[in-house]
């Protein structure tokens, strides 16, 4: 049952003095010359204030705990947010296009709520487009890291707060009252006397002839009549309608539907293509060519594109990890883990090393993009989170100026880490500029498995002494196959590093490691550190890049110090909890969830704690692992243990919208869920044999929780945090910790179903198997 | 190239296809139907089901040769049978649980779900989690919670 527990209608005020302090800071904005009221920000949302270490405790603060990944895409962003724009419209609608990617995670929602909330304006008066890209913006359109909420919060509340005073001001100046008399609510401003003029009215008076500096006040929490409250998505009514469009749906005169046949290893290349003649003169295919990893098909369906794949004869080049298995790279992972600095105190150590399988991020709408390379110019359409940096790739591959490179932000179908990477638009750019002609080119189901991005494989390895009630030590030295960061956040942190907490020399991996983990316990000598090793699989984050393991580790060691010391683990962590915040969740989790009812043999409970973005959260879940549950039959798929039952407690600073935040955390939930006991990639020779979602083991109605619940605990600050990627970390170590109570086996080796490979792998050539035609034998 | 005939939405279409293409490209590529969404075309996903006749289907695994002159395909697009009324209540479910998220499987969830509560219907009994936990479709969002507890309230009106 998801149901969050928080009054909707009374949004509950942070502790006096914060609150306040942001809702009556006076922040500037512009108002820019256009025939209409148009309003850019130069704000920045500062929340780069490092917070108190509150701990008068052994564990110095790690550096996430005083500055953060998203405080650094914040700081980035710092000079450039000045051009995000508010635009009021002669029909009485505002427009806002945010410099970020929409791929489900309600980003365009709670800015509409914001722009809604300063500009009393109803909802359904707002539109909300996603820009195009927009090389001056720089760092600012980056999505990722779960920052968007965090940047934009203050920015867009100006933009539409200066918006409102000006119409006021407008309306003031042509009645000839003083703006103390005047009121705006509903897209409406009123005055004395019952006089009344719409916003649309107002918006070309209210122009400005030319760009000058203003600033406004931004409304306290306590006036909020919008932000604060559930509310659905504004492209709910498109979405279940079928009309919402996504990249796949676009249509763009002649870009026809383009597929590629792809070597048998990842990022193989092609030497020869030895029956072009006969692949072109396949029914409905219109071009034919090799490019730099396959070739490349278009035609008048993609079904016909895929019987092309069927009869290309190649001759393929090698990839570059063909030598590489599971088992060799676990290998490689082990030579190379950081030793352990502390000496183990013997009958008094936790020694412990966890290994997590590759995973695959991929979305459900398969990697697609539309392009239209001229001889002078090119239209790229993809879904992008980082759309600069396409447009600057895309320009030098294309041998073309940047601004003769246009980019253009389409929604996409999911995203979970994949489009930071514009690898698919780059290939369609390659392709239409060898057909000539504009292409739609979808990657197969099949491809994005197993050339797609992968989170990497990685091991965590934990030491713990201990000693008379007391934890002396705590180490965790993460190993992983190298993340590509080589979408952004590398030109980030560059421009920004003198202002970065961490030490100077650490590489960038490592950088974006101290800046993401840190342990919440006091537990002594505290250090985590990473180290990777270069093997070059198309790596990237998926719904959070080291958390979710670093976190799953490091939990089951503290249950297994809890089971040591003799202590129930939601007790231990009482204890040892640093943060308050993190603490009052675990609280609320056990009260809710009834923590240490009784269960039977072969179930049980488990918790799972982590805060980041500058939010907290508990998970407490009870999980089944008997037989007949482990053992349930299920077609062409994994049944496995089941997690029976779910509760998220989620502190999330200042909670924007309760039914997005929620959605959310149920998300990552189930992200958590496959993380930890069915969805993983098996390498084997150079490639993943997973090629499609029946291999792949995401999370199917048959494994998720029948019940399910989110508690969204009172706000404790005035500024949202991150919630895209909150809650996976915190729920699979509760999923891993409660598998391990309820079997009596810690698992090490994530998920637990990987040493058991469950269905037939497809064959490896052709690179996309043919569709079935047996659909109607399978109607219900 | 042959001449394939049959009802989509109410309205006897007619389109010039290879006999071999599978539906779900004939809806998409050939005649702008994008409600079904392509996700595998391995008949796993279920992101592009549809109805023929009422009953749930996957058109990226029926080659469009299949289909009768007198089939009817349902499409999202097409769903809203009732005369007069917008959404289906299945629809007005989604809305009322803001299911969606990314939204690209929920035409499919969608599809699927009025087909299992009219097989549920049909077997005399109420949509229960047992029913729930035999629908295919992928949400790699993960709204699953939500899609359970629309299709409970959705089914109380169908
Ligand atoms: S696209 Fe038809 S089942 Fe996946
Ligand atoms: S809502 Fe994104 S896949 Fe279901």
């Amino acid at each position: 049952m998801a149901e969050h527990r928080r009054s909707p209608d009374r949004p509950t005020e942070s502790p006096a003095g914060e609150g306040g302090r942001v809702g009556r800071r006076r922040v500037l904005g512009y108002l820019l010359a256009a025939p209409t009221l148009a309003v850019g920000v130069s704000w920045i949302a500062d929340s780069s204030d490092p917070r108190k270490a509150d701990a008068a405790v052994p564990s110095l603060p790690q550096p996430e705990e005083i500055f953060d990944l998203g405080d650094l895409q914040n700081l980035a962003a710092a000079p450039t947010s000045g051009l995000i724009s508010v635009e009021l419209k002669t029909d009485g609608t505002a427009f806002f296009a945010v410099p970020r990617a929409e791929v489900g995670q309600g980003v365009t929602t709670a800015i509409a709520m914001m722009v809604a909330e300063e500009l009393d304006l109803p909802m359904d008066k707002i539109t909300i487009g996603l820009a195009d890209a927009r090389p001056e913006l720089l760092m600012n359109q980056l999505t990722g890291g779960s920052n968007s909420m965090r940047s934009m919060y203050l920015p867009v509340r100006t933009a539409a707060a200066i918006a409102r005073q000006r119409l006021v001001e407008t309306a003031a100046a042509q009645w000839d009252v003083p703006t103390g008399q005047l009121a705006t609510g509903n897209g409406v401003v009123s005055g004395p006397n019952g006089r009344t003029a719409t916003y649309g009215s107002l918006a070309k008076a209210a122009a400005s002839t030319k760009t000058i500096a203003v600033s406004a006040q931004l409304k306290s929490q306590s006036q909020f009549t919008i932000l604060g409250r559930a509310h659905n998505r504004v492209d709910a009514h498109d979405i279940v309608t079928g009309r919402k469009e996504f990249g796949m749906d676009l249509q763009v005169p002649n870009a026809k539907p383009t597929m590629v046949a792809r070597p048998p290893t990842i990022n193989g290349t092609v030497v020869s293509v030895n029956n072009l003649a006969e692949v072109r003169a396949m029914p409905g295919i219109t071009d034919v060519v090799a490019i730099t990893h396959g070739v490349a098909i278009r035609g008048d369906t993609f079904g016909q594109c895929i019987d092309a794949i069927q009869v290309v004869d190649a001759t393929w080049g090698p990839g570059t990890v063909d030598k590489e298995s599971d088992a060799t790279v676990l290998a490689k992972l082990r030579a190379a883990q950081v030793p352990m600095t502390v000496p183990p105190l013997l009958s008094n150590t936790i020694d412990a090393e966890f290994v997590f399988a590759f995973a695959s991020n991929s979305p459900l709408e398969p990697d697609c993009a539309i392009a239209d390379v001229r001889p002078d110019s090119a239209e790229i359409w993809s879904s992008l989170k980082v759309p600069i940096v396409a447009q600057e790739d895309i320009a030098k591959q294309l041998g073309l100026p940047i601004d003769k490179v246009l980019v253009h932000v389409v929604q996409g179908g999911g995203s979970f880490g994949r489009h930071l990477f514009h690898d698919v638009a780059a290939e369609a750019a390659e392709i239409s500029q060898k057909m000539g002609k504009p292409v739609k080119l979808s990657w197969s189901r099949t491809d994005n498995f197993r050339q797609g991005r992968t989170h990497p494989m990685c091991t965590s390895r934990v030491r713990v002494n201990y000693l008379a009630g007391n934890v002396l030590s705590y180490e965790q030295r993460h190993t992983s196959v190298q993340t590509d960061f080589g979408h952004g956040l590398g030109e980030m942190i560059t421009s920004t590093a003198a202002h970065l907490p961490v030490g100077g020399n650490l590489s960038f991996a490592e950088t974006i490691f101290a800046l993401s983990q840190s342990s919440p316990y006091n537990f002594g000598v505290t250090t985590q550190l990473l180290n990777e090793i270069p093997l070059k699989f198309n790596t990237g984050s998926m719904r959070n890049i080291y958390s979710p393991n670093v976190v799953c580790a490091e939990e089951l060691v503290v249950d297994r110090l809890a089971a040591k010391m003799g202590q129930d683990p939601v007790r231990f962590r009482r204890n040892f909890l640093k943060d308050p915040r993190l603490l009052a969740a675990l609280n609320k989790a056990a009260e809710a969830g009834q923590w240490g009812k009784a269960m039977p043999k072969g179930t049980a409970q488990g918790v799972g704690v982590h805060a980041e973005y500058r939010g907290a959260v508990a998970t407490l879940v009870e999980i089944d692992c008997r037989p007949e549950t482990v053992n349930r039959p299920i077609q062409d798929g994994v049944a496995g243990p089941r997690v029976t039952k779910a509760l998220i407690v989620v502190d999330p600073g200042f909670c924007i919208n309760p039914r997005g935040l929620e959605a959310q955390m149920i998300g990552g939930l189930q992200d958590a869920i496959a993380l930890a006991l069915t969805s993983s990639l098996h390498i084997k020779n150079g490639m993943p044999l997973e090629g499609s979602w029946d291999n792949y083991f995401y999370t199917r109605q048959w494994n998720t929780p029948p019940d399910v619940q989110v508690v969204i605990m009172p706000n404790t600050s005035d500024t949202p945090s991150g919630a895209g990627e909150l809650a996976v970390a915190p729920a699979f170590a509760a999923v891993a910790c409660a598998y391990a109570r309820a079997t009596g086996t810690m698992p090490t080796y994530f998920p637990i179903n990987h040493g058991t490979l469950g269905f037939e792998p497809l064959p490896l050539e052709p690179s996309t198997p043919q569709s079935p035609t047996d659909g109607l034998d399978h109607t219900f | 190239m042959p001449t394939h005939s049959f009802k989509l939405n109410g309205k006897q279409i007619s389109v010039e296809a290879e006999d071999n293409v599978r539906l779900l490209w004939v809806l998409r590529d050939l005649l702008g139907v994008t409600g079904p969404k392509y996700g595998c075309a391995l008949e796993v996903c279920k992101s592009c089901t549809s109805h023929i006749n009422g009953k749930a289907f996957n058109p990226c695994a029926v080659p469009v040769k299949d289909i009768e002159p007198t089939d009817e395909i349902t499409t999202i697009e097409g769903l809203p049978a009732t005369v007069g009324q917008d959404l289906h209540p299945m629809q007005q479910a989604w809305l009322e649980y803001d299911v969606s998220q990314c939204g690209y499987c929920q035409p499919g969830q969608i599809m699927a779900a009025v087909a299992k509560v009219k097989q549920a219907h049909a077997e005399g009994h109420e949509i229960g989690d047992a029913d729930l936990d035999e629908l295919r479709n992928i949400c790699r969002c993960g709204t699953y919670s939500r899609i359970r507890e629309a299709i409970k309230a959705g089914a109380k009106d169908m």
